[in-house]
């Protein structure tokens, strides 16, 4: 059998063994799938204004309309589906923080793993700054950045990357300072392999699996920083409705008593972040040598 | 120790540097400063007469020289909506925070420090899983969503407890504070619950590592060869040694108290300086958002300093390594 098929069997059969992990991911695939194909899975289009009928606002859970629409989750204060609103919300949700996630992870393992390649000033500069950004809670350095700068989508990826990036500089210069004593890198150095090559293509690889549960932390921790910030008005602008603005959309007809306008994009939500939360944390029990 | 605790304060008043860098160029470099700095509403005689004022037709050095000076002297410019300095607002609006901050955290630690032990005491019981389980749940759970589900349950369904504002403010030992009548007490109840949830989780992880690291110690199998009773070993040996950690948690997650009481703070209207900035962001208040970043990011760098010059206090090691650096 080939080697690399026959490591992902052991590692798939390592990761089954938790059940609770093993759920989460399942669910977290599902809400994966609903995100991605949500113009096809949602019974209606929630921004399209032909559907959407005004005379449906506010409807509670489990309600018909006069043409036969049905409501499983309620409608909100334009009318709009509540599932549908969530799946598409859901899109939004994960693609910026997925997104960001992605860009913060390149940038953050750059740094990180060049930090311990070449050392000295260079390296003590980087990891003072990373400490340093470190020290300020993430929701303060977005509030930071996008108070300052204003809202928007890109903002709101950039402050997100500048929250995440330093996780990923630490935990790359910490694995890669160990790989860097390694015979392979020596074997490479002596073959007068670039060091951009020696780094990315060698060691790199070597720090992916700590890279990958900080990574999945991270991602769920984005989620709901984005959340939060277009709950306060900070983050996404309304042509962009995300969990957060969805709830808080809702928020305002909360003392009226139509909790479900609010209540099920913050479900959803903690679902979302809860699940990739437990497939991370059993990642990191599976990677980590002092529990084995 | 003197050595380190000047570089940390030279580091500490670079990053000052920067940041008012970076909001300065925010405010007046990226959008129109005309637009951002002077009241819509102004005619244009007085626009150009407060372009002088303020500097604006003068070289960007110079300008963001005066604007380091005015905030040295403390004039970090008057609010548009309030007409009153910035600087003045924040501070009136301070104490609510604080008190908000300081009773969610004695939540936390009361009740994340016992859980911490146990679970780590006894990492394979039940209670322990369930322990860490809602633990999990806890640091997915956003802040504000919480806040709302709080509101829902206890304020508009049951009734039990007021979900906005502060509530009457007693005196004690000349300190005001909703902390001291039975009123007050019932309005911050909710909102410190709430700002509390997410640093139970966080609190009780870090007890629990500290917990499990410090039982297999040898100082710990000594003092239960000794025949000292499992409580006592649990309640002094343990806790004192986990103390170190928790104390820079108080310090650091303090600060991040603050922050997130923007969140609770909007969510249950409690007018500390959290809800003014995000109010100020909303109505475009720019002098009182620079003041606002400039004092949170002065609080959290000296919060940090004293952190860090605390923990070389507590923690010899970290101070051998700190003088060699």
């Amino acid at each position: 059998m080939n080697p690399k098929l026959k490591k992902f069997i052991e590692f798939w059969k390592d990761f089954s063994s938790n059940k609770v992990a093993l759920v989460a991911f399942v669910i977290f695939l599902l809400i994966l799938f609903v995100a991605i194909f949500a113009p096809l899975v949602s019974p209606t289009d929630p921004y399209d204004l032909n559907t959407v009928s005004i005379m449906n606002s506010r409807l509670p859970p489990f309600t018909e309309d006069f043409s036969g629409n049905y409501f499983l989750l309620g409608t909100d204060g334009a009318g709009r589906d509540m599932v549908s609103a969530i799946f598409y919300g859901l899109r939004v949700s994960l693609g910026v923080g997925v997104l960001s996630g992605i860009f913060a992870l390149i940038i953050g393992s750059f740094f990180g793993i060049s930090a311990a390649f070449f050392g000295g000033r260079y390296e003590s500069i980087i990891m003072r700054i990373v400490d340093i950004q470190l020290s300020f809670p993430s929701i303060l350095v977005a509030l930071i950045i996008l108070a300052a700068f204003g809202k928007g989508v890109e903002k709101t990826i950039i402050a997100l990357i500048l929250v995440q990036w330093a996780y990923y500089a630490r935990t790359a210069r910490s694995s890669a300072l160990v790989e860097i004593n390694k015979e392979y890198v020596d074997a490479a150095r002596c073959l007068a392999f670039g060091n951009t090559r020696i780094m990315f293509k060698h060691i790199l690889p070597n720090c992916m699996a700590p890279l990958i549960v900080v990574g999945t932390l991270q991602t769920a921790h984005a989620i709901s920083l984005e959340a939060t910030l277009s709950f306060l008005g900070l983050g996404l602008p309304i042509t962009e409705p995300s969990l957060g603005l969805l709830i808080g959309n809702g928020f305002e007809y909360m003392y009226s008593g139509d909790f479900w306008i609010s209540i099920f994009p913050g479900v959803a939500l903690l679902i979302t972040v809860a699940s990739i939360n437990l497939v991370g944390d059993h990642l990191r029990d599976m990677f980590n040598p002092r529990l084995q | 120790m003197t050595a380190f605790i000047c570089t940390r304060l030279a580091q500490s008043i670079l990053v000052l540097f920067i940041m008012s860098l970076l909001v300065f160029g925010g405010v007046n470099l990226v959008g129109d400063p005309v637009e951002m700095l002077i009241n819509p509403e102004a005619d244009q005689a007085e626009v150009e007469r407060v372009i002088r004022e303020l500097g604006l037709d003068r070289p960007v050095t110079e300008q963001y020289w005066y604007f380091l000076v005015n905030a040295f002297k403390g004039d970090l410019g008057s609010s548009f909506i309030f007409g009153e300095p910035a600087l003045k607002l924040i501070i009136q609006r301070m104490p609510a925070t604080l008190e908000l901050a300081l009773f969610s955290l004695f939540i936390s630690l009361i009740i994340a420090i016992p859980l911490g032990i146990y679970a780590g005491y006894k990492p394979d019981s039940k209670v322990s899983k369930v322990i860490m389980a809602s633990s999990i749940l806890g640091f997915s759970m956003p802040t504000f969503w919480v806040g709302i589900i709080f509101i829902m349950i206890f304020a508009v369904q049951l009734g039990w407890l007021p979900s906005t504002g502060r509530g009457d403010i007693g005196t004690f030992m000349g300190i005001n504070s909703s902390l001291f009548t039975l009123n007050g007490l019932s309005h911050v109840f909710l909102p410190a619950l709430n700002l509390a949830l997410f640093k139970i989780s966080s609190v009780i992880r870090l007890t629990r590592a500290g917990t499990r690291e410090i039982i297999l110690q040898d100082y710990i199998t000594f003092a239960r060869s000794k025949g000292i009773s499992e409580k006592r070993v649990v309640m002094i040996h343990v806790l004192k040694n986990i103390l170190i950690p928790i104390v820079t948690v108080v310090g650091l997650e303090f600060g991040s108290l603050i922050a997130f009481s923007t969140v609770t703070e909007t969510v249950f209207a409690w007018p500390g300086m959290g809800k003014l900035i995000i109010d100020s962001i909303y109505n475009l208040d720019r002098p009182v958002i620079v003041a606002y970043l400039m004092i949170i990011v002065t609080f959290f760098v000296f919060l940090n300093l004293i952190v860090d010059i605390l923990y070389t206090f507590l923690d010899p090691r970290v101070r051998i390594k700190g003088d060699h650096q």
